[in-house]
């Protein structure tokens, strides 16, 4: 314990004598949140509108008020042909259109059911999707208060979206751009600490102590801990204050499970190091082996549930999957352990598994 | 010595890489309080047995203990008891004096008031009490050696094992070095030195030459030096000395001979076989020629003991062949 302790005073101690490390290990993960949660955004504004109102009555043109107050659509053409459509949508003026057939007033004042077009410009899926998303929550929306007070009259489906109720996909993204961040830095840093050892030729001397290899990687850890730490309250801080996204549940959870991940990703970055000899490849290892399965296989912004089955299989060991699930509970649901438990436990295997492999490996490289 | 526990013993002790055997079968014995040489070029071996008696490195084949203890089984209980400087310079450069000596004395299990107390013990030994503060990539090269042997002894380890200490270090340092040595040594302490450096050497009780893996003579020096009779170890003064080396070379009489400077250092199979020797150097035209005996330098003792080894290898792989054709 003792000796442990020295090793992270000695850590600590480099670090401050290295102000670029130090910068880059805290103000990396502040820059990277501003860049891509700025940059990186899958909502859809400001959608060009072409309108077709064949019934021009007070009905007809509520409806057009409301898309257009929704902030999600500007009206690009007013008509009063469908055909003009066509056009509209091949030199791209228009990327949706709204049709509203004539009586659409007076069926909805009849009480009889009353239908609107809506038509889309399906090359760019994602967008569509978006669009048509928009699209049913306004015209959902509209129907109680079109139809009668009071609610009579034909059921119709009202979508509600929780959590997240505009659907803004940077809530959705934040989380998930906490932990890329997290893991990059944490591989990034440790993955370097002991090969810095091997590469000044201090590890040769390291191992003639009674310093056993346990208690040098987990005294090397241990102030990486503690940076990581507060790189991820400075995120979660800029998130709250920048992206609107406040942390529903508890603080203490949020630092619970932050820990372990980034516990996890420590133990990646030393468990590189224990495998390679220079700090060049150390650090090409880590930013690939942290990013790329960060990036693509955590549900970060693909979702687990629509990959092929053998990349939803190798998800299973990629820490930000389980860290994601959890981060999202904690900071958009507000939930607590019952909910996330088994991904916290995952988190805690996968950390202790990598750190024993670390272990068993730096005692092998005698 | 032969009532005391010795400090080091190595028994048939082998390391091998692969196919290359990098040491092999070698057996010593060091005593308490002795300051033991081991000699040798660089890849003869020596950094290799020292990483195996510090318990770094896993014998292939023999054993060994240092301080009673097994190399092998208990390696991690022998940390604590020795001393190990390694090769490459171990402190670091980014730290301070006392930061350094804080964080080995750490890592050698020391807290509080005692690693206090070493540490100051440390800066008093390496000469650095006014310097505590200063960051050690500013220091000399003398001081960063003598810190790292203090270092070393943060633990108060009974023996030490350095890896060519002073490699690097100009001769001032050099010197001072081997003062510290010499105390060490003085309060009974067992020091066990590679180095490649004759006049180190020189400084041990006794000396090991490594070569290739063996351990080719373990002797006190002068008696390595006395593998001669006497007489038959001649210094040869004459023009172009390159070109009469390979004259010598064809002179029946003539064991060895090498250039030592502007000089030729021969060694006679018979100290009466020297006037011959001359005869063939003046009618080859090498005058005027000044010959005189000298007593052998521990430098010839190597090359001599060396080239033996090398003659008896040939030796035994031609007989080997002549065995196997016939």
């Amino acid at each position: 314990m003792r000796r442990t302790l020295a090793v992270a005073v000695k850590e600590l101690l480099q670090l401050r004598r290295d102000p670029r490390t130090l910068m880059a290990l805290v103000g990396m993960p502040v820059i990277l949140l501003l860049i891509y949660g700025f940059a990186l955004s899958l909502d859809v504004r400001h959608i060009r509108l072409g309108v077709v109102d064949h019934d021009g009555g007070p009905a007809a043109r509520e409806v057009q008020q409301a898309f257009l107050s929704s902030g999600y659509f500007d009206l690009a053409a007013l008509r009063h042909d469908e055909r003009a459509l066509d056009h509209l949508f091949d030199t791209e003026r228009v990327q949706a259109a709204l049709v509203i057939p004539a009586g659409y007033g007076t069926a909805l004042a009849a009480g009889r059911p009353a239908t609107l077009q809506f038509v889309l410009d399906g090359s760019d899926a994602q967008m569509a999707t978006t669009t048509l998303g928009y699209a049913r929550q306004i015209v959902a929306s509209l129907s109680p208060v079109v139809r009668k007070p009071g609610g009579l009259g034909p059921m119709r489906p009202v979508p509600l979206v929780w959590y997240n109720p505009d659907l803004s996909s940077t809530r959705f993204l934040i989380p998930g751009l906490l932990g890329f961040i997290l893991m990059v830095t944490a591989v990034v840093a440790t993955s370097l600490a002991v090969v810095r050892e091997k590469e000044r030729g201090t590890m040769e001397s390291l191992r003639a102590t009674p310093l056993v290899a346990i208690e040098l990687l987990v005294g090397k850890t241990l102030p990486y801990l503690l940076i990581g730490s507060l790189a991820a309250a400075g995120a979660v801080a800029l998130a709250w204050l920048l992206f609107n996204v406040p942390v529903s549940g508890s603080l203490f959870w949020l630092a619970v499970v932050t820990l372990l991940f980034l516990a996890g990703g420590l133990g990646w970055g030393v468990l590189i190091s224990s495998l390679v000899d220079t700090q060049q490849v150390a650090f090409q290892a880590a930013l690939i082996s942290a990013m790329l399965p960060t990036l693509l296989l955590s549900g970060f912004i693909f979702p687990i549930s629509s990959m092929p089955r053998v990349l939803q299989l190798i998800t299973h060991i990629v820490p930000a999957r389980y860290f994601l699930v959890a981060l999202r509970g904690i900071v958009l649901k507000g939930t607590g352990p019952e909910a996330w438990g088994m991904q916290a436990v995952a988190l805690v295997i996968y950390g202790a598994a990598v750190m024993l492999l670390a272990t068993v490996r730096t005692v092998r490289s005698i | 010595m032969s009532s005391v526990q010795p400090t080091v013993i190595a028994r048939e002790l082998s390391r091998h890489f692969g196919d290359f055997v990098a040491v092999d079968r070698v057996s010593f014995e060091v005593a308490p309080g002795e300051i033991f040489g081991f000699l040798g070029s660089n890849g003869a071996g020596k950094t290799t047995t020292i990483r195996m008696l510090c318990g770094l490195l896993a014998p292939t084949s023999g054993s060994g203990s240092v301080l009673g203890l097994d190399i092998a089984r208990d390696a991690h209980a022998l940390k604590h008891r020795l001393g190990y400087m390694s090769q490459r310079f171990s402190l670091y450069t980014d730290l301070t004096v006392e930061e350094n000596l804080r964080f080995w004395g750490g890592a050698a299990g020391l807290f509080g008031a005692h690693l206090r107390e070493r540490a100051s013990w440390a800066l008093a030994m390496a000469g650095l009490e006014g310097r505590r503060r200063a960051q050690v990539r500013d220091l000399p090269g003398g001081f960063r050696q003598r810190l790292a042997l203090a270092t070393a002894l943060l633990h108060s380890p009974s023996v030490v094992f350095l890896d060519e200490p002073t490699s690097g270090v100009d001769p001032e340092a050099r010197r001072r070095f081997w003062e510290l040595i010499d105390e060490l040594a003085g309060e009974g302490r067992t020091v066990f030195v590679t180095t490649h450096a004759m006049d180190e050497a020189e400084r041990c009780h006794r000396v090991a030459l490594m070569h290739a893996g063996r351990l080719l003579a373990l002797d006190t020096v002068p008696r390595l030096k006395d593998r001669f009779p006497s007489g038959s170890v001649l210094e040869i003064s004459c023009p172009r000395a390159a070109q009469a080396l390979d004259v010598l070379e064809r002179t029946p009489g003539v064991s060895e001979e090498a250039l030592f400077g502007e000089r030729l250092h021969v060694v006679l199979d018979d100290p009466g076989r020297r006037d011959e020797v001359e005869a063939a150097l003046s009618a080859a035209g090498f005058s005027p020629l000044e010959v005189r005996p000298i007593s052998p330098s521990l430098e010839d003792a190597f090359i001599h003991t060396i080239r033996s080894a090398e003659e008896r290898t040939r030796a035994g792989a031609a007989a080997a062949e002549r065995g196997g054709a016939a």
